[in-house]
């Protein structure tokens, strides 16, 4: 279980201060798929970046699984990040240098498997993006489809708990769109928890449970209704 | 986790070519630079009796001109008078003491066709060799009694032993020299003193000599003086024993004395001798006796050259340069980086992690540029050679050791993990969040 209670975040700068998220309350519950609307600047991404760990948060609450997260040092964040948390970008997906194989074996490096299992893993997983012929190829020889489902196979690995998916869409074609969502959606039901920030209604309806975020905070009302709203602002 | 580490580094080596060439050829030039005059100066320093160096102990006595000291600005003569040596070797009041000088003889090798040839003589007397740790090889060193007694003995080092007798142990055997025979009682072991500690008044860097024999044969058969010679007062007439009557200085004294109350009763004694001569109308100046260690008597004869330190700090600031540039050119690296260090911490690797991936690939610089460094530290030693070749003692000072070599190595490690520390701790502070940000 995810839970945020008044998480504000804001980035300073000399001139400027930027309140991205203002008392940002959210509960996700085991299995969900939940996916993030809302317009450009709201704070979407930086929600995501927060309940990945990959931000501390200004003030408020976050619990992870029942554990107090905002107090634990790095050691600690990294290690629930790795065995807990799968992330997918928009872009900057892949490591230009390593092959397929070596890029989906880099978060399983660092949780410690030993090699038999490492292999195992990433079999596994390239065999369900359906990738496995592919392990020895380099990110620039795949399409970006291909990119953001070996992507997806690295996010999987290790199991996680959550998926945290930021527009993972957003760089592909429809069918390709399409297809990386059907894998989401086979994720989803095997029992992962997925967060996915998108801007498409299209893939709205994909998840089970839809919230807008606006100005750096979650509003409620069906999101027909709030494209609506935005488009008329 | 260590060989991940180590693949990642090789990837990203092999990903930047260039780049890492820069780093390795700026560390090895700035290391080449620093080995070249360390390896000189630490040559030029090396006391080869560093062992014994708190028992053993140069003398000096001041018989020089009133009016005027032998160095400015009190220093006393640093060499004795026959007068002074001989007296105090026969007082025999150290544990161990030892007079010696440099002369020559011809030497005629036994076999038909080998040429006469004319060679540098250490005439000593017998503790010099205890005194000093010389390594014997076949047989040892005189007695007392040979001292006594002008034996007509000699000890050959190695090599000349190799030049006379191919090698084999000669002890008995016998030796012509300015047609007189000589047996040979002892064959030294390979022994390169360097710089040459207990002469230190002719090059020091000439290493020892070849034979040796009794003080007291060079003496009887008035056998000149090879080395440094300073007078103060003309002698009387120009007879050998009238210079061994002279206040000149020429000859080599050296006491062992086992602790610090022997050294003091020794000094005393000294001055004692000293104040005795005084009433007999010597040594005008002041008391000013010396008892010098050995690493004490080569920072007095400025055995290092004191344009070997402006050299070496020239070296250091050159290798700091050098790691300015490489701290530049890692900088470079990981702000070209930024992404994969984001993308890795988003997959769960720590800040320590990190750190570990960005050293050991900086230390895999680092073994590089030392090993590259070792090539440019001989090659700077050649040019060091080439540019003194006519100083036939450079070859000793230009020799590298598995001392220099492991310290090249260990000061490029060090250098490129010093010089990676700044851009790996940027790394490792990388906002993952700000990097993977799509605007
Ligand atoms: N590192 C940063 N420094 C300053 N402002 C930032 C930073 N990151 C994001 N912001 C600001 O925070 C707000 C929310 O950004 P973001 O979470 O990326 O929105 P979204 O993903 O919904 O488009 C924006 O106004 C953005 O400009
Ligand atoms: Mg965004």
């Amino acid at each position: 279980m995810l839970k945020m209670s008044k998480v504000s975040k804001t980035y300073r700068t000399d001139t400027v201060e930027t309140h991205a998220l203002r008392e940002f309350s959210l509960t996700v519950d085991e299995g969900e798929f939940v996916s993030v609307t809302g317009p450009s600047g709201s704070g979407k991404t930086t929600f995501l970046n927060i309940a990945g760990m990959l931000e501390e948060l200004t003030s408020g609450s976050y619990e992870l699984d029942g554990r107090d997260i905002s107090k634990l040092g790095d050691k600690e964040r990294s290690r629930i990040r790795n065995e807990k948390i799968g992330f997918i970008f928009q872009s900057f997906n892949l490591i230009p240098e390593l092959d397929v194989f070596d890029n989906v074996d880099v978060p399983l490096r660092y949780r410690g498997f030993d090699a038999r299992e490492r292999k195992r893993r990433i079999g596994n997983c390239l065999e369900m993006v359906g990738l496995a012929s592919r392990m020895k190829h380099y990110p620039a020889q795949l399409s970006g489809g291909q990119q953001q489902r070996v992507a997806i196979a690295r996010a999987v690995a290790g199991e996680p708990r959550f998926l945290l998916a930021d527009e993972p869409t957003g760089n592909l074609d429809t069918q390709m769109a399409d297809s990386v969502l059907n894998l989401l959606t086979d994720i989803n039901k095997s029992g992962t928890t997925i967060i996915m920030v998108t801007h498409e209604l299209s893939l709205v309806d994909r998840a089970r449970r839809n919230i807008f975020v606006k100005d750096g905070h979650v509003s409620d009302g069906p999101p027909e209704l709030h494209f609506a709203a935005s488009a008329i602002a | 986790m260590i060989r991940y580490y180590f693949k990642l580094g090789i990837l990203s080596i092999r990903a930047n070519p260039a780049l890492t060439a820069l780093m390795v050829a700026a560390i090895a030039i700035g290391i080449g630079a620093c080995m070249s005059i360390v390896t000189v100066r630490h040559v030029m320093s090396n006391n080869p009796v560093a062992h014994k160096n708190d028992v053993l102990f140069h003398v000096q006595l001041d018989n020089w001109n009133p009016d005027d000291p032998f160095d400015e600005p009190n220093e006393p003569p640093s060499q004795v008078t026959y007068l002074d040596a001989s007296a105090l070797y026969q007082a025999d009041r150290a544990y161990r003491q030892t007079i010696s000088f440099k002369t020559s003889r011809v030497v005629l090798p036994d076999s038909e066709d080998a040429k006469p040839f004319q060679e540098l003589i250490r005439a000593t007397t017998t503790d010099f060799f205890a005194m000093f740790d010389i390594p014997f090889k076949y047989g040892g060193a005189w007695d007392d009694a040979a001292d006594r007694t002008e034996e007509h003995v000699v000890v050959l080092s190695s090599e000349m032993n190799q030049r006379l007798f191919g090698g084999v142990d000669s002890v008995g055997r016998m030796l012509t020299m300015n047609k007189e025979p000589y047996r040979v009682v002892g064959v030294l072991s390979e022994w390169l003193p360097m710089p040459k500690f207990y002469d230190l008044n002719n090059n020091p860097y000439e290493g020892a000599e070849d034979i040796f024999l009794p003080f007291s044969l060079a003496i009887s058969g008035e056998w000149g003086n090879a080395g440094n010679n300073n007078c103060w007062k003309p002698t009387e007439d120009g007879t050998f024993a009238a210079y061994l009557a002279s206040e000149c200085v020429w000859i080599q004294m050296w006491v062992e004395l086992r602790d610090t109350s022997e050294k003091s009763a020794y000094l005393q004694f000294l001055n004692d001798y000293v104040e005795e001569q005084k009433t007999l109308g010597r040594f005008p100046r002041a008391l000013n006796n010396r008892l010098s260690t050995p690493a004490e008597w080569m920072v007095n004869r400025e055995v290092i050259d004191d344009s070997i330190g402006v050299l070496l700090s020239l070296a250091v600031l050159f290798l700091v340069v050098c790691l300015l540039n490489t701290i530049g050119l890692l900088l470079a690296k990981v702000m070209r980086r930024t992404n994969d260090i984001s993308l890795r911490r988003a997959l769960g690797a720590s800040k320590s992690a990190l750190f570990a991936q960005y050293i050991i690939e900086a230390g895999m610089v680092g073994v590089a540029g030392g090993l590259a460094g070792i090539g440019m530290t001989w090659l700077g030693l050649r040019g060091i050679e080439n540019v003194f070749a006519e100083y036939d003692f450079i070859a000793y000072l230009v020799a590298m050791d598995w001392a220099m070599v492991l310290g090249a190595v260990a000061l490029a490690i060090a250098s490129a993990l010093g010089a990676a520390l700044y851009p790996t701790w940027r790394a490792c502070n990388v906002s993952p969040a700000t990097t993977l940000r799509i605007q």
